[in-house]
């Protein structure tokens, strides 16, 4: 079974700090992670490689640096790794995104096709949760978003059963493969790496394919290939400062009942 | 717009914020290597840069003016191919045969939007044996319902509802289209999306239209909500949005307003379909209705510990309120993911919100603005929560949380009285 992982890097947004006076970020402060949701989509995977036998092969699309998460990849268990890297993917929004790694998908399976492709259930820095459904689509597979179980990988059948999370509860779903499966957390524990994999990736060189080794059309990428732009930035509206109701434990509560007590009488 | 990723992650020092809070470019220094562009979270640097960094800015700009001064004009007509999409569709989601509370809000916030672009306002309606849900959706704001039923449809799937959805597109060209942000609103919506080839702007925290080019304007946070940004779709058509549930208000219902109603055929051959749902287990206790509360009883990292965290709980019960928590208290394995509330976790908008040693990061914050009353204690009186409050209460939440208890009781029951 040929498996594909995509893999985002991200600024660590619980690392961010951001100054209240200024409205800046402090980005030493965020270093680059794998996007949490990947990492488990890579766990899930490798797992099923360990079951059914085959290859876990990952793609990431973004700047020379990323290769650093691909290899994190390779610490967790997986097998290759390829980086779609290019100034004309800059500027990307979900739309050109999920071209360039479909056609990165394309170009990578060309002679071993995969069965299934594993996503985060979304990405902490653009947080859309739009690019699984968009590969899926460019691709022409059922697309299996939410997911925090695989049940079942019937390879002969060529049939995997999920459990689809739900507000109240989740569903079980059938699928056909080659489909793409968007994860939760709750699928997996990540283990720790082995040793011989922690090797391995110090060693490893992911591959590297730019805009043209895609055979791919460029309009379709970047800005360029994006409808939707950023018309203007603001600052979030404020609510008005707060009330500070100040005294003894007793007096402050009496205070307290009385304003509300005023103001849900209006 | 002075966040400054560009600069930090510039690995040559040529960039730099000018006072206006833009980006600048160091020519000598930078070597078009693309990394500030890859940070940009607003995608508003591009390269080659020098130039055209400098034209959008002003682009940008110049954009504000013009939506923001022209938005009592009557909507132009679009010329060319643009010109053949009109109107504002809401996907109307149900189980079961129940309507998703969002959907009605977003018919609440599509009939303003329907109204500033001199168009009408339908609810796309799929499912089996529905049609009596129609006049709901006329009460809320529809001019026309388009009913797709079938019992195919009854639940849903990304397959059978993507084609019919898109079909139906297709077919009447929409120039605004929104769904709500739930599980089955950004599947479909992001499938949906990608098969028309257009734009799709997620979790949208408000809507505007810009009348001279017929845009949807489109807000959201961005950066943890420390900004938002605008986002528009200006050659494409439909132009879609996601809105989570609870950011728009939800309208009044007018039980004499009538609609028109498109019943459309709809054909599934199950044989082609290549998902199968095989069961829906609805898991007791699973729900916890954070977005509908009236009242909520917060806790954060201030509580101290898991014991502590008690409190709420205890508060909770005594006044017939929900438990929240923010994203610390979860993280410290106090509660589970579920009540956590803000940017990451559920946006509410309850009449009395309770915040127990919470701090009022950004992301929290972010989703407790729509609620009415938000009272706060805390022990440091710097805490940012202090900003945008109500009521503010300086001093311990473990201490106060159990005397605020029966005096509360009271009130609610004395207002429920009168
Ligand atoms: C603040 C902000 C707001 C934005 N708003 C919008 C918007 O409303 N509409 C829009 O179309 N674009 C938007 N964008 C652009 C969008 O973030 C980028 O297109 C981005 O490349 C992918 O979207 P995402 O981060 O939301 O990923 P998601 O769709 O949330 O990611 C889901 C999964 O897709 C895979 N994936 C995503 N990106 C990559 C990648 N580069 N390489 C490998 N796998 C990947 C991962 O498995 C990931 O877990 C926004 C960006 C920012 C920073
Ligand atoms: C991308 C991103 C998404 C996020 N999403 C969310 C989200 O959805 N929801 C969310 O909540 N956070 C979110 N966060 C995290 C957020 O930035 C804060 O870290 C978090 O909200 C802090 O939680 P807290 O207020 O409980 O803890 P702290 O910030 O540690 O605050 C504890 C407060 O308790 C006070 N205190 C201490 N002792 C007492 C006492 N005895 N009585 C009263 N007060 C006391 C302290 O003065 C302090 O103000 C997100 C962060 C990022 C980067």
């Amino acid at each position: 079974m040929h498996i594909v992982v995509c893999v985002k890097q991200v600024p660590d947004t619980t690392e961010v700090k951001i100054d209240p006076e200024t409205n800046t970020l402090d980005r030493s402060s965020a270093p680059a992670i794998i996007n949490p949701y990947d990492a488990h989509a890579v766990d899930e995977a490798v797992r099923l490689k360990e079951q059914h036998g085959g290859k876990v092969t990952i793609i990431s699309m973004g700047p020379p640096g990323a290769v650093e998460v691909i290899k994190k990849c390779i610490e967790l268990g997986a097998d290759e790794g390829y980086l779609l890297s290019d100034r004309k993917f800059a500027g990307s929004d979900t739309l050109a995104t999920s071209y360039i790694l479909a056609k990165g998908i394309e170009t990578i399976c060309q002679d071993n096709p995969f069965q299934l492709i594993f996503c985060g259930k979304q990405a902490i820095d653009g947080d859309t949760a739009q690019v699984g459904p968009g590969i899926a689509r460019r691709l022409l597979i059922p697309q299996l978003t939410y997911v925090n179980e695989v049940t079942a990988v019937d390879s002969a059948k060529e049939v995997i059963t999920v459990h689809r999370k739900l507000d109240d509860g989740y569903e079980v779903v059938e699928a056909k493969m080659p489909c793409l499966i968007t994860v939760e957390k709750e699928i997996n524990q990540l283990r720790y790496s082995s040793l011989p994999n922690m090797l391995r990736a110090a060693r490893y060189q992911p591959h590297m394919l730019n805009a043209d080794e895609l055979n791919a059309d460029v309009t379709n990428m970047g800005l360029k290939g994006s409808p939707t732009s950023v018309a203007k930035i603001f600052a979030p509206e404020q609510r008005g400062e707060g009330e500070i109701i100040a005294g003894s434990n007793d007096e402050t509560i009496n205070q307290l009942i009385q304003k509300l007590s005023d103001q849900m009488a209006k | 717009m002075g966040c400054e990723a560009c600069v930090a992650e510039c690995p040559h020092q040529a960039l730099y914020m000018n006072d206006e809070g833009q980006c600048n470019v160091l020519e000598n220094d930078c070597v078009d290597c693309g990394q500030c562009v890859d940070v940009c979270p607003v995608a508003a640097i591009s390269l080659p840069q020098r130039a055209e960094s400098k034209e959008q800015s002003n682009n940008t700009s110049d954009k504000n003016v013009i939506s923001e001064n022209k938005t009592e004009e009557k909507a132009v007509k679009l010329e060319g191919d643009l010109s053949k999409y009109q109107g504002v569709w809401v996907f109307i989601e149900q189980r079961e045969g129940e309507i998703a509370s969002v959907s009605l809000e977003l018919l609440g916030a599509g009939r303003e939007l329907a109204d500033k672009l001199g168009v009408e306002l339908s609810g796309v309606l799929l499912g089996s044996e529905i049609a009596d849900k129609a006049n709901n959706l006329y009460q809320y704001g529809a001019d026309k319902v388009y009913l797709l039923e079938h019992p195919g449809l009854k639940y849903y799937r990304t397959e059978t509802y993507m084609q019919n959805f898109v079909q139906l597109v297709q077919k009447y060209n929409p120039e605004v289209i929104l769904m709500g942000a739930t599980t089955t609103g950004r599947d479909l919506a992001g499938a949906v999306a990608t098969d028309l080839g257009t734009g799709l702007t997620a979790d949208c925290t408000a809507l505007d239209i810009d009348p001279e080019e017929r845009l949807l304007l489109a807000t959201r946070p961005a950066f943890g909500g420390n900004i938002m940004a605008t986002i528009v779709s200006k050659k494409h058509r439909p132009q879609m949005a996601t809105v989570r549930s609870k950011v728009m208000k939800m309208p009044k219902p007018i039980f004499e307003q009538q609609g028109e109603l498109v019943k459309v055929d709809v054909e599934i051959d199950e044989s082609q379909l290549l998902t199968k749902v095989r069961e829906i287990v609805q898991q007791a206790g699973d729900k916890v209705n954070l977005q509908d509360a009236e009242i909520i009883v917060a806790g954060g990292r201030g509580l101290g510990d898991g014991d502590n965290f008690k409190v709420c709980y205890d508060l909770a019960k005594s006044i017939g309120a929900q438990v929240g928590a923010s994203r610390a208290a979860v993280e410290a394995g106090w509660i589970d993911h579920k009540y956590q509330v803000g940017q990451t976790g559920v946006t509410v908008a309850p009449k009395i919100y309770i915040a127990l040693g919470i701090s009022g990061a950004i992301q929290h914050l972010v989703g407790i603005r729509g609620s009415d009353i938000i009272i706060a204690v805390n022990t440091d009186p710097e805490a940012p929560i202090f900003k945008e409050c109500t009521y503010g209460i300086v001093g311990d939440a473990l201490e106060i949380a159990p005397l605020l208890k029966q005096p509360l009781q009271q009130l609610l029951a004395d207002k429920k009285a009168s």
